[in-house]
């Protein structure tokens, strides 16, 4: 079963009770442990790796080396041929043939590196993809269960507190009405600055001499002396 | 990066954050280490941090399912998919009976990146809300 499923089935199943586990800790851990061997694995197949691409490389060498002893020696053998000297050309030749054995030994050998090689580049990579879906899997599984535990320590907080979750509709109405006081707050806030603003205005202009002047008792007694004197 | 780590920058912000909000942190002790984080004004709506081996997860419950209007279910689901692309940088999913929002980070995210993360969050539940109430009692 893919782990998406278990996780699926898990949850659906109502795992998600306190207490209650995806896969259990100790899967998680042979899980884990499964991973590390498998880098192991990795180390080694790419230790292994270099080596057999050592020796395919000296093998590569060799070969060519053979190669061009056989190319030397047959040009010998037939300056030894345009001579007339039938037996030193035969004794070259034997010298060649000597040679093509190696050569055919160490080319059987350098084939066989290279399939080597090639298998375990290819186990490498398997492998390298295999860690990572592994690890991807292990995740989903670690992020389920911390996700769960989260929830219950969340769930345990508020039942402890007291204080339940609201309704969604009501927490909006709540959230928007502070929002709203907030904004009139500001609104009342700009009014009020613009509101004494406007007073000191009247002040500087009282202080000028401007405006409305102030009733005191001598412009009252002003007053009535001009009605006395009317009358 | 851990949830105290993340607590103690949201916590000397105060009112300096770039976001313009006010963070408060709390520390829920629990097998998971949660924090609990209320943006003034919106105390309604906490968000919940978490960290695991990974990723930080900030998670905020939107509603319940007994909260739904029964015949509007799989309209408000469909609603739901359809907006969880355009939505920046959050996801719906459902934790238990519970419908949430959620955004995950990686654990080697900034302090920057997950103030960003909690305010767009924070703003992204709270115009859900209004967006889905038609489909809520």
């Amino acid at each position: 079963m893919s782990i998406f499923k278990k996780i699926m089935t898990a949850i659906r199943g109502g795992a998600t009770e306190v207490g209650e586990a995806i896969v259990d800790s100790n899967g998680t851990r042979i899980f884990e442990q499964e991973i590390r061997d498998s880098e192991h694995h990795l180390t080694k197949a790419k230790r292994d790796l270099t080596n057999v691409m050592a020796q395919q490389m000296a093998a590569s060498r060799e070969v060519e080396r053979l190669q061009r002893e056989v190319t030397e020696h047959e040009g010998y053998a037939a300056q030894a041929l345009e001579k007339g000297d039938e037996s030193l050309a035969l004794a070259v030749a034997e010298k060649i043939a000597g040679l093509e054995t190696e050569l055919s030994s160490q080319q059987q050998a350098l084939t066989s590196f290279e399939t080597n090689a090639n298998r375990l580049k290819e186990l490498v990579r398997k492998s390298e993809r295999q860690i990572q879906e592994y690890k991807r899997q292990l995740s989903m599984v670690k992020t389920t269960e911390s996700v769960q535990k989260a929830t219950s320590a969340i769930t345990d907080n508020f039942s402890s507190s007291n204080s339940k979750l609201l309704n969604a509709k009501d927490s909006l109405e709540r959230i928007k009405a502070k929002q709203q006081q907030f904004d009139d707050k500001m609104k009342a806030a700009e009014v009020l600055e613009a509101e004494t603003g406007d007073s000191s205005l009247e002040a500087q202009l009282k202080a000028a001499g401007i405006g409305a002047a102030d009733n005191n008792a001598s412009s009252v007694l002003d007053r009535i002396k001009a009605k006395q004197n009317k009358g | 990066m851990n949830i105290h780590k993340i607590a103690d920058h949201l916590n000397a912000l105060a009112d300096n954050s770039e976001t313009g909000m006010v963070f408060d942190c709390q520390p829920i002790s629990g097998e998971v280490d949660v924090l609990q984080i209320t943006v003034e004004g919106r105390e309604e709506l906490p968000i919940f941090v978490s960290v695991t081996d990974d990723q930080i997860l900030c998670i905020t419950y939107l509603w319940g399912s007994n909260e739904v209007k029964e015949d509007k279910v799989a309209d408000m689901h469909t609603s739901m998919l359809e907006m969880s692309i355009p939505m920046p940088l959050s996801s719906f999913s459902k934790i238990g009976d519970k419908y949430v929002i959620f955004g995950a980070l990686s654990i080697s995210s900034t302090f920057d990146d997950i103030e960003h993360e909690l305010a767009v969050l924070s703003n992204n539940a709270i115009e859900i809300i209004d967006d889905m109430s038609d489909y809520l009692v």
